[in-house]
């Protein structure tokens, strides 16, 4: 059994929503895990069941070798960070942080010390005598993080913590929370429907959808091997293309070409799956497509045209070549890398 | 600096406030320096005389009632106590029945706290005949648990501490138990200084509440040891003058300038906590 194992849970809330379905999950002690989704999709409820603030309809969660589905949160020792933070109002920073551990009962000498060591780590020691409304976003994000170490609990919770944050200051702050994460070493799970922030963040990474784990795996992995229409669409950006088609005697025939060979029995109508860097100008063009718009991002091109049929397809090129708007482009997929998906379940056949 | 039109305006009309506030006070305060005689025939007065300090000595010591037994400062005493009581109690239960309706989500918290605010159709004016078959029943005429626990649920105040704790994110509350607080020290710990605002402006109101009370300690006490200032000022300070009961004039202002200081006090001593709440808002 691993440190944290998720069994068949299931959530019902009482006005009829089911939030989620029969999801089994398990996280290795120390491991980063990202629960990756859309909203709304059940993300938060699994997040907070672990966490003891929502009841289990059914199913078991095991933390460190203990059944804790009727354990109290207050006793579960774990620590959560909310996506407002709620940090006390009232109390300072360095009550903030040692409210919870003056619920233990520990002394003021261990207690003093703890907190000064998580101000440090967290380089919010000149603040400790400061209420919240005196801190900015980022200031409040790390006396929020400091409540959660300071108590050195079996596993961290985040409950997208960074959408409060302007831009810069949420990369700043994902990248500190890995590192911080990697040092203190404590077994965390990390709620977003930024699939940029779970990619960067995840040791590993469960994509969530309508209350199902959609897939399981490192983000590399869920990257290069999509098993469904839903995942292949949600990770990645700028998104994956996808086109309509049809298989028959291992060809697909799509939009406008044709590839042979496909390594898949199946036969029907699929969505072909191609994701714009996997795209690359050649003589023998596969794809043709007239650009409309060019997105400079420096390093890369992000080029956006249509196909023959007027369907929007997106390619991304080094940032070293002009393309210039209204051109048409001969394009071939790099190494075979696309991706069958059958149209009726969005599961991969290739 | 010029001074714009609109500020003169602004102004005079503040300090038309003031004096209405002020003035019937020091037309009070004046008129107790007096000699009673004098007020009785000249009218009320704007200057100090120089009966002051013997008409509130006369006040504060001299024995009155019936039984020549019970004195003013008995009867502040008195009031104090009841109104101390009545307002403790009234702000605790209220904000422990509003804790109880926001934060244990059982099936019964809405009809409850409607059963709770219906109470205020029917104030102790209403229910007077059955409190007072009550307290009696209980033996309990003639104290001072009597004069006060009659008086100490609130539907008003559990509805403002009710209104209040409803506007504090459920983040915080799940934010402290996952920090091992429970139900009583998250209680403690924060809705009690997160509301302290509240609570001072609560304690005020209802301090003054009880300490205006009239029916209730008129119809409860017989022992004139239980008088309070209210009742008071109706029944002491006659004097016979040749057969006829003339009222002692300067000693009734110097009693009402008296019966003003124990709520003065609370809100002198309160301020601060109410002032400090308006200007620095805590989210
Ligand atoms: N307290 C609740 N009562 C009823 N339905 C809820 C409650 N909380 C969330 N839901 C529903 O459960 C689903 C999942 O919600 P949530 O876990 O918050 O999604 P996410 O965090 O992924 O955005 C949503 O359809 C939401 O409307
Ligand atoms: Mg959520």
């Amino acid at each position: 059994m691993s440190f944290l194992d998720l069994k068949n849970v299931t959530k019902i809330y009482p006005n009829g929503t089911k939030a989620v379905h029969e999801t089994s999950l398990s996280v290795d002690e120390g491991e980063f895990m990202v629960f990756v989704g859309p909203s709304g999709c059940g993300k938060s409820t699994l997040l907070r069941m672990v966490a003891g603030l929502e009841d289990i309809t059914e199913g078991d969660i095991n933390l460190d070798g203990k059944l804790i589905n009727e354990v109290d949160p207050s006793e579960r020792d774990v620590a959560m960070v909310f996506q407002n933070y709620a940090l006390y109002p009232h109390m300072n920073v360095y009550n903030n942080l040692a409210y919870g551990l003056k619920n233990r009962g520990i002394d003021k000498e261990t207690i003093e010390q703890k907190v000064n060591d998580a101000a440090k780590l967290l380089q919010i020691s000149d603040y400790l005598q400061r209420k919240p409304s005196m801190l900015s976003g980022g200031q409040r994000q790390r006396v929020a993080m400091g409540r959660a170490i300071v108590r050195n609990p079996k596993i961290f919770l985040f409950d997208e913590p960074l959408s409060n944050l302007d831009a810069k200051l949420r990369i700043q702050m994902r990248l500190e929370i890995k590192k911080l994460q990697q040092k203190v070493g404590v077994t965390s799970i990390f709620v977003t429907h930024d699939q940029v922030e779970a990619m960067t963040l995840a040791d590993r990474l469960a994509v969530i959808n309508n209350g199902i784990i959609e897939q399981l795996g490192t983000p590399i992995e869920i990257y290069d091997n999509p098993k469904s229409l839903f995942v292949a669409g949600f990770i990645g950006s700028p998104q994956m293309n996808f086109l309509d088609g049809n298989i028959k005697n291992k060809t697909l025939s799509a939009e406008g070409f044709e590839i042979k060979d496909i390594g898949s029995d199946f036969e029907g109508e699929v969505k072909l799956g191609i994701r714009p860097e996997h795209l690359s100008q050649s003589e023998n063009s596969l794809i043709n497509l007239k650009v409309d718009l060019v997105e400079q991002l420096g390093s890369d091109n992000l080029v956006y045209g249509q196909l023959k049929d007027k369907k929007d397809f997106c390619y991304r090129c080094p940032g070293n070549l002009t393309i210039e708007k209204g051109a048409d482009l001969s394009l071939n997929i790099e190494n075979n890398k696309y991706y069958i998906f059958d149209k009726s379940t969005g599961k991969r056949v290739n | 600096m010029k001074i714009k039109p609109l500020q003169i305006i602004a102004h005079i009309i503040l300090i038309l406030g003031v004096l209405l506030m002020v003035v019937p006070i020091w037309i009070s305060f004046a008129s107790s320096s007096h000699d009673s005689v004098t007020i009785l025939t000249e009218g009320m007065k704007f200057h100090i005389g120089d009966q002051l300090a013997r008409n509130y000595n006369e006040v504060l010591n001299e024995k009155g009632g019936w039984s020549e037994e019970v004195t003013a400062a008995k009867m502040f005493i008195n009031s104090f106590i009841m109104a101390l009581g009545i307002a403790t109690l009234k702000v605790v239960i209220s904000a422990m029945s509003a804790y109880a309706l926001v934060y244990y989500r059982f099936k019964l918290a809405v009809p409850i706290f409607w059963l709770i605010f219906i109470t205020l159709l029917v104030p102790l004016e209403v229910r007077i005949f059955p409190s007072y078959k009550i307290v009696s029943d209980l033996g309990l005429t003639n104290s001072y648990t009597g004069l006060i626990l009659p008086l100490v649920a609130s539907a008003t105040a559990t509805f403002f501490f009710r209104q209040f704790y409803k506007t504090i994110p459920d983040e915080l509350l799940e934010s402290a138990k996952l920090d091992g607080a429970n139900a009583w020290s998250f209680f403690i710990d924060f809705l009690v200084p997160l509301s302290k605002t509240m609570i001072a402006a609560m304690f005020i109101f209802m301090f003054v509440y009880g300490y205006s009370q009239y029916l209730w300690p008129l119809i409860m006490t017989t022992a004139e040891e239980y008088w309070t200032v209210v009742m008071g000022m109706k029944i002491i300070y006659t004097e016979s003058y040749e057969g006829v009961a003339l009222p002692r004039t300067a000693e009734r202002f110097a009693y009402i300038i008296l019966s003003m200081i124990p709520p003065v006090l609370v809100v002198v001593f309160l301020q601060k906590w109410f002032i400090k709440g308006l200007i620095q808002t805590e989210k």
